[in-house]
């Protein structure tokens, strides 16, 4: 029989309630790197935690280069030469780069940690696959794709030969990503497999061997690159076939009715996160702003929505200076929030779909009649939101937490939309959203601009700030750095300003 | 393979939809197992010393008078917890609070002597409240506006509440001519009745059991209340002032145990005494959390323990077994309901999240 690392035949996982994976069967050869595509809920995550022994199997077989497993820990599958590079890293900021990767597995002299012996590996293994890091660098003073590289440099110094990469570009630059694509085909060539989870096309098409389509739990698909192209791949993601570009008119804007002048907010550790930052938005009008994350975007949505205490400058908004108000009093301005994490502030998962369709309405006089919730009206809006927005729900009763992603930030917008605010801010509208759904919150975003609706969009995700922005504005180390109308922003260009460089 | 999975998953799905009935339910039980057998140890048949517990907790009119009162303070003490942590706050010191207002509203039955009989009751009890409520609020504000743990302040300002009180009682409030560390009795007019084997205290409790259950789940403050105790950060994303939360929380806990304490004084002790109500704010604990922050379900947790406590005397005169096997009995159930170990071992995965109540711990 071939050697294949990995072997799977007719894995099967159940939840209650739903059959995670049904007879998956896939195989990664040596040097071939696998890109594992699907919709959020497909199945992808619940197949490689099987296979890296973080959960065991209801039915099948794994076979791990030729030798039939089954593995209770991933310190099992460790030592069998499988590396996982989680989404969320796991490292400890206050220690080096070389503490972080020797951790768990150090050299010792007597007693004594050799930290010097450390270094100088993690040296050696950082140069032998062109992963280059500071060893003695602590981990907290690095940027997110350096940690990524340790992350990585954790996996190679257990020697492993079989890599499983959740969604490694989600954290990165455009820049970032292409180094960390050039690193993965170089381990393809010293023979290390490699297990890519994206839901980004482009660089599926760009970088693997072999794609292997999930849906429902289910392999519904294997192709080459070559043999497909990025419709072709969505269309066997959802099932259907897919708009991927986002539909709209020219825009048409009128008065303005954000204005941020000269904005100085700080972030969490006190430290200048916006920097004297101006901006505009008007009625009728998309500003994206694209930039990595962590420069700044968090703390300027905050600031804006009264979450977060304004150092100096000013925020507008129809008029009104809002600078020192409450979130309360801003919401009541016609300011609607997508908030960016949605499970941690968008929405509270014990609470039904119809408590939390007013979850920041819940005082308002439709709501509530001296004091006392109005439930009939609750749960009418809640059936509208559920009805126009397609959230896919059994019933309004339903605990918000047990939604699936995609469902939970249609509520979410569902919520925000549905009274008609002056302004939306979306932060990572589709962060985590299947990519069904994207199509269509991304067009009810276009709906509420062409409503009259001033529209702040920030995403990490550069492909969404182009495609549905009218105008780009680039923001790096707490300030915007450009302003382009969309048809000059160009992928490349905003890349290069997103990194901090400039336009030429 | 997965069919007959699926038929297990429907057997069991009647307890795991049900977990925060069973749980307490399946503790109790074991509780009482594990005592059985410590009495067993000490030569006595469990079920007779059980048995001689409830026929004079429950079929006994002396003793179903004993009941009820032990039970009265006991549903507000559980009721001050369980509104604690609706709002996301652990109050260990509702014993502080309620003998602050077990002192407070004795004071006012004894120095105020010029009112009619029904508005001397409400003033009294109206004191009560207020400095339960006040002594709650410091902990709030000092969580509120300096972010001193709950916990820690509330525990601290009880061994505060204690001290102050024992002066106050041996000294400036003490009964003239007499050596045990107690005021003097309340005026006829500040006496709150019993009818028949039932303390009106004990009404006056399960009404306002009533009321908090509706706030909570009707109206809008108890919304805000709950956004908060169940996600700190979306409370604040809904535009919900956290700080006015924390501190009318706390008040409205505080205010709960008070009118526990004033009860007890009033309905039951007659003066205050240190020694009547020791413990009643943390067996409100147990209760809390046996009522698994529910204030309906304090009702019944209130009277087990009330049960226990008015039993646990006779245990002794008929068993010659320490009435402290109670304690024993509580205190496993407690651990038994607050650890998710049995609700793991009863369900394996399928153990809710939601039912951990004390999600405020380490915030």
């Amino acid at each position: 029989m071939t050697d294949y690392l990995i072997e799977a035949k007719n894995l099967s996982k159940k939840f209650p309630g739903v059959l995670a994976n049904d007879n998956v069967s896939l195989t990664l050869e040596k040097g071939e790197i696998l890109a594992l595509l699907g919709e959020n809920g497909a199945g992808k995550s619940t197949l490689v935690k099987m296979i890296y022994g973080l959960y065991g199997s209801d039915g099948g077989e794994l076979f791990i280069k030729g030798q039939k497993v089954e593995f209770h820990s991933p310190a099992e599958a460790i030592a069998k030469g499988i590396g996982m590079v989680h989404q969320h890293f796991q490292l400890v900021p206050v220690m080096t780069v070389a503490e972080n990767i020797v951790l768990g597995a150090e050299k010792t002299k007597g007693i004594k940690f050799d930290l010097v012996a450390a270094e100088k590996e993690v040296t050696e293994l950082s140069i032998k696959y062109g992963l280059e890091v500071d060893a003695k660098a602590r981990i907290e003073d690095l940027p997110v794709g350096m940690q990524q590289r340790v992350e990585i440099l954790k996996m190679l110094y257990r020697k492993a030969d079989i890599l499983i990469m959740d969604e490694p570009t989600a954290v990165l630059t455009p820049q970032e990503t292409d180094e960390l694509l050039k690193v993965m085909q170089g381990f393809a060539e010293k023979g290390v497999g490699v297990i890519f989870i994206t839901h980004k096309l482009r660089e599926v098409l760009a970088i693997a061997d072999r794609v292997v389509v999930l849906r429902n739990g289910k392999v519904v698909g294997t192709t080459r690159p070559k043999d497909t192209d990025q419709e072709g791949l969505a269309t066997m993601m959802v099932g259907r076939s897919v708009v991927l570009d986002v539909k709209k008119d020219l825009a048409n804007p009128k008065n303005n009715v954000l204005q941020v002048k000269n904005l100085n907010v700080r972030d969490d550790r006190r430290l200048p996160a916006v920097k004297d930052l101006t901006l505009e938005v008007r009625a009728g009008e998309i500003v994206g702003i694209a930039g990595v994350e962590g420069n700044g975007q968090r703390e300027l949505v905050q600031a804006i929505t009264g979450l977060r205490k304004i150092d100096s400058g000013t925020v507008v908004i129809n008029n009104e200076d809002v600078t020192k108000l409450s979130p309360h009093k801003i919401h009541e301005l016609g300011v609607a929030h997508v908030p960016e994490d949605r499970e941690k502030d968008g929405l509270v998962a014990a609470y039904s779909i119809a408590d939390n369709s007013v979850l920041n309405r819940f005082d308002e006089k439709e709501f509530s009649k001296a004091g006392v919730r109005q439930i009939g009206a609750i749960r009418a809006l809640a059936t509208k939101l559920v009805e126009k927005f397609d959230v896919r729900t059994p019933s309004i009763d339903t605990s918000a937490g047990s939604l699936s992603g995609g469902n939970k930030q249609k509520l979410v917008i569902a919520r925000e939309l549905i009274w008609g605010p002056k302004l939306l801010i979306a932060a990572q509208p589709t962060r985590g959203v299947d990519v069904g759904s994207i199509e269509f919150i991304h067009n009810q975003i276009v709906a509420a601009r062409d409503a009259g609706s001033a529209v702040l969009l920030v995403s990490a995700e550069l492909d969404e700030v182009l495609g549905l922005a009218d105008r780009v504005a680039v923001m790096y180390a707490g300030r915007i750095v450009a302003i382009l109308n969309q048809k000059d922003a160009e992928r490349n260009k905003v890349g290069r300003l997103m990194a901090g460089g400039d336009v030429n | 393979m997965t069919l007959t999975e699926t038929k297990m998953d429907n057997k069991i799905g009647f307890f795991v939809r049900n977990q925060s009935i069973v749980v307490p339910i399946a503790a109790i039980f074991v509780a009482f197992v594990l005592g059985g057998i410590l009495i067993f140890l000490q030569g006595v048949n469990p079920l007779v010393a059980y048995r001689a517990i409830f026929s004079e907790a429950w079929f006994d009119s002396d003793g179903l008078l004993r009941t009820f009162q032990k039970t009265t303070p006991l549903v507000l003490a559980g009721l001050a917890v369980t509104v604690g942590l609706r709002v996301g706050l652990f109050n260990i010191g509702a014993q502080g609070q309620l003998i602050s207002a077990a002192l407070a509203s004795a004071l006012a039955g004894i120095y105020i002597t010029n009112l009619p009989p029904i508005l001397h009751v409400i003033v009294a009890l109206f004191c009560g409240v207020i400095v339960g409520a006040l002594w709650a609020g410091i902990a709030g504000v000092l969580k509120a506006y300096r972010g001193v743990h709950e916990v820690i302040s509330t525990i601290m300002l009880n061994s505060i509440a204690i001290g102050i009180l024992d002066y106050l009682v041996s000294n400036p409030f003490q009964e003239p001519d007499q050596s045990l560390q107690r005021t003097k009795k309340i005026a006829e007019t500040a006496v709150l009745p019993n009818i028949g084997v039932i303390p009106f205290g004990f009404i006056l409790a399960i009404i306002i059991c009533l009321l908090v259950s509706w706030m909570l789940n009707k109206t809008t403050a108890g919304f805000r209340f709950n956004t908060v105790g169940k996600n700190k950060f979306a409370a604040t994303y809904a535009g919900i002032n956290m700080k006015l939360m924390v501190v009318t929380g706390m008040l409205l806990s505080g205010g709960l145990a008070g009118l526990g304490g004033a009860i007890e004084t009033l309905g039951i002790t007659y003066r205050f005494e240190p020694a009547f109500n020791a413990g009643l704010g943390f067996d409100g604990i147990t209760i809390a959390l046996l009522a698994r922050a529910n204030p309906l379900a304090t009702i019944p947790a209130a009277i087990l323990v009330g049960t226990l406590r008015a039993g646990g005397a006779s245990l002794q005169f008929e068993t010659g077994i320490e009435p402290e096997i109670v304690d024993v009995l509580l205190a496993i159930t407690l651990l038994l309901v607050s650890a998710p170990i049995l609700a793991k071992y009863l369900f394996k995965g399928k153990a809710q999240k939601s039912a951990n109540v004390t999600s405020g711990w380490g915030n």
